[in-house]
């Protein structure tokens, strides 16, 4: 670590989390589980497979336009072990509270969190509650952490990708990031975005139910976004990924925002998209499971894999140039403009 | 035509059309310098060099203000945000600049009251809630983001704000032109200019410029479209040799500018010499606050002098700034330089020509 300090940089999902994972946090729990870095842990217990996956909840503000952090707090574990292909069923919750919170808004996050739940068919069977001084967190900090069963002819994982697999976008970019960005405290835009925070477990199913096996590779662009996932997948899977521009799904509004203070929204966050590696043949069957379902309607397939540069992700611009796209080296911070 | 969403200016189509355009009239083999951080994430975000013909080199200018920002400046900030009492307010492009011993950043992982703020009336509000602290805003940027400064000056002027101040590291445009041109190894044959400068500006800010060295300079937008616009016009001049100072960004740039941000800017800065990171100092390219707004102006409240600073070791910025060098030509780039430790300001800022370079292209 070249840093005497954590920076806020380390918490941003790109190159410098990595990082911090590689250096501090593998050398000193080192096991072949935890060595994969999916989204959660895959291993066996009692002959059946399970994804077990934990995430923490700290998001300012805590109520943002379309969701709040504990709706936020159980779609994104259920969504972490649905792209491990499981099923998700029990979650436990944790709330970490700051002194002097209004009551009134942990109901209502309580009961966000029960609503979310319950839409994604799963049981909050465990769980505990802290109390801190004023200062000690930033009003509520939640975690969640989830177990799912994975049945048997489903396989995924992020090193899975193979050459000619086609790549499937559930919907639009960047709409959570800039929901949570446009609602942050000195930012006074107005915006109709809403977050796009969602359980994609029902998805999943009716993908897998279209073409089990053929489903290689599913993510959540969650933290880093888009970019620094496919960054991932290509390094992990040794397959070059060659996405295209003008296919992407973007909100005209969340483009404009975008722009206005020079972030890519490439590398901002979604709670409620997926991206699906598929083999060709089952990607129009996989397309059609994914736009049936009501958060798919703007599904598309943005890219292919090959075994050209591999580890490598290229986009074709609407222009018809190239470029490379990177992996989010630190937080995206607002330009002068 | 009318063309109403930003959008339809990146229709595939015309670019298309644009390009091959280029590529048909395109016989020389040319410099074009663009001199705005903007154009130069547009650029290389939409692959405009891959779609460009040989004949063609497009290099960056000096116009990422958190480039040309001095080492010196950097420092004073930094040594701002170590004053008690003291809240810096800053567009977040500068948190990571790495000054001589530290970076706004890090201050704030140390616990100084570092905030970033999206606008100086941001800061503004920051300085009206907490009467408790001296909020000083860190004034960096060219013409487009000045006019903000000079508002919330006036702004603070007419609340009577005793804890809200400016540091004014501002630069002009058209006299880096002129500086640029005076550099021997620099060589140019034509400009794009910037757009949202040129807002502020006007387009005959840069007659005189233009009337002196007879460069062929073109005024764009941002969107592919517009650039690969003017890029074509820049061609069609040089090949013509009929240069001339043209305005491919009409839907938003006049002839004479926004006439109120120029008055508001008028009236609380006047200009004054600045040292520009890898050109040195150059005569009357920045903006001091004027004696009667003394009392917002920090360098003053503070007491600060700007000690020498010398850029970090084997960083060639400087170079590339001036279109000397490529980032690639840089020794450190790469190996030493990446955005995870950045050397120099050419890698830290989005708008860099280092970050552009290791973000979207293979060089």
């Amino acid at each position: 670590m070249k840093t005497d300090k954590i920076l806020l940089d380390h918490g941003s999902g790109g190159k410098i989390s990595h990082r911090l994972t590689q250096e501090l946090l593998l050398p000193v729990f080192d096991n072949p589980i935890l060595a994969e870095l999916n989204d959660g842990a895959i291993f066996e217990l009692n002959g059946r497979r399970v994804a077990f996956s934990t995430d923490s909840y700290t998001v300012d503000p805590i109520f943002f336009p379309g969701g709040d952090i504990g709706e936020l707090a159980v779609n994104g574990t259920v969504n972490d072990l649905a792209m491990c292909g499981a099923v998700p069923a029990y979650l436990s919750a944790a709330l970490i509270i700051e002194e002097g919170f209004p009551t009134e808004q942990l109901q209502a996050i309580v009961a966000s969190m029960g609503r979310a739940a319950e839409f994604a068919g799963v049981q909050v069977v465990t769980g505990d509650t802290k109390v801190v001084p004023r200062g000690a967190v930033d009003k509520i900090f939640i975690n969640t952490s989830g177990l799912g069963v994975i049945p048997a002819a489903v396989e995924v994982a992020c090193h899975r990708a193979q050459p000619g697999d086609v790549i499937i976008l559930s919907g639009t970019l960047a709409d959570h990031g800039v929901s949570v960005l446009a609602r942050r405290e000195g930012l006074s835009f107005d915006t109709t975005v809403q977050s796009d925070t969602a359980p994609l477990n029902h998805m999943v199913r009716a993908m897998f139910a279209a073409a089990g096996g053929g489903i290689h590779v599913l993510r959540d662009p969650t933290r880093g976004g888009l970019g620094t996932a496919l960054n991932e997948i290509a390094e992990k899977s040794g397959v070059g990924i060659r996405i295209h521009e003008e296919r992407i799904p973007v909100k005209p509004e969340v483009a404009a925002l975008c722009e206005l203070l020079g972030f890519d929204p490439l590398y901002l966050a979604n709670e409620g998209k997926l991206i699906a590696f598929t083999a060709p043949e089952d990607a129009e069957a996989v397309l059609r499971a994914v736009r049936s379902d009501p958060r798919g309607r703007d599904a598309a397939v943005i890219g292919e894999c090959s075994a050209d540069r591999p580890g490598r992700v290229y986009m074709q611009t609407r222009i018809g140039g190239t470029r490379i796209v990177d992996m989010l080296a630190g937080e995206q911070l607002p330009r002068i403009c | 035509m009318t063309i109403k969403h930003s959008e339809e200016y990146r229709d595939a189509e015309l670019s298309r059309r644009l390009v091959e355009k280029i590529r048909q009239t395109s016989r020389r083999p040319i410099r074009l310098m663009e001199v705005c951080g903007t154009h130069t994430v547009s650029i290389f975000r939409s692959g405009i060099r891959s779609v460009l013909p040989q004949t063609i080199a497009l290099l960056s200018g000096p116009g990422c203000p958190v480039c040309v920002t001095d080492q010196a400046e950097i420092d004073a900030f930094v040594a701002l945000a170590r004053q008690p009492g003291v809240t810096v307010a800053t567009f977040g492009d500068l948190m990571r600049v790495p000054g001589s011993a530290s970076s706004l950043q890090r201050e704030k992982a140390e616990g100084r009251d570092v905030r970033i703020v999206y606008s100086t009336v941001d800061a503004l509000a920051i300085a009206q809630k907490d009467p408790g602290r001296q909020v000083v805003f860190l004034g960096v940027g060219f013409e487009t983001t000045a006019p903000t400064v000079a508002a919330a000056v006036a702004a603070a002027a007419g609340l009577k704000l005793a804890n809200f101040s400016v540091i004014s590291a501002h630069k002009l445009v058209p006299p880096a032109l002129e500086a640029l041109m005076a550099i021997e190894a620099v060589r140019v044959d034509g400009f794009i200019l910037p757009g949202h400068v040129s807002v502020i500006i006007g387009l005959d800010a840069y007659r005189p410029f233009f009337e002196r060295h007879r460069l062929p300079c073109v005024v764009a937008g941002f969107e592919p479209t517009d650039i690969l616009q003017a890029v074509d016009m820049l061609v069609g001049q040089i090949e013509a040799d009929r240069p001339a100072l043209e305005n491919a960004y009409p839907r938003a740039v006049s002839a004479d500018g926004n006439a109120k941000a120029r008055k508001v800017l008028a009236e609380v800065f006047e200009p004054a010499d600045a040292c520009w990171r890898g050109i040195g100092r150059i005569p009357a390219s920045g903006l001091r606050i004027r004696a009667a707004y003394a009392a917002f102006d920090a360098e003053r409240r503070f007491g600060l002098t700007l000690p020498e600073a010398k850029p970090p070791k084997g960083c060639a910025c400087g170079e590339i700034l001036t279109g000397k060098k490529t980032p690639p030509e840089c020794a450190l780039f790469r190996k030493v330089c990446t955005p995870l430790d950045p050397v120099g300001p050419c890698m830290v800022s989005s708008e860099g020509t280092c970050a552009a370079y290791y973000k979207y292209s293979d060089a």
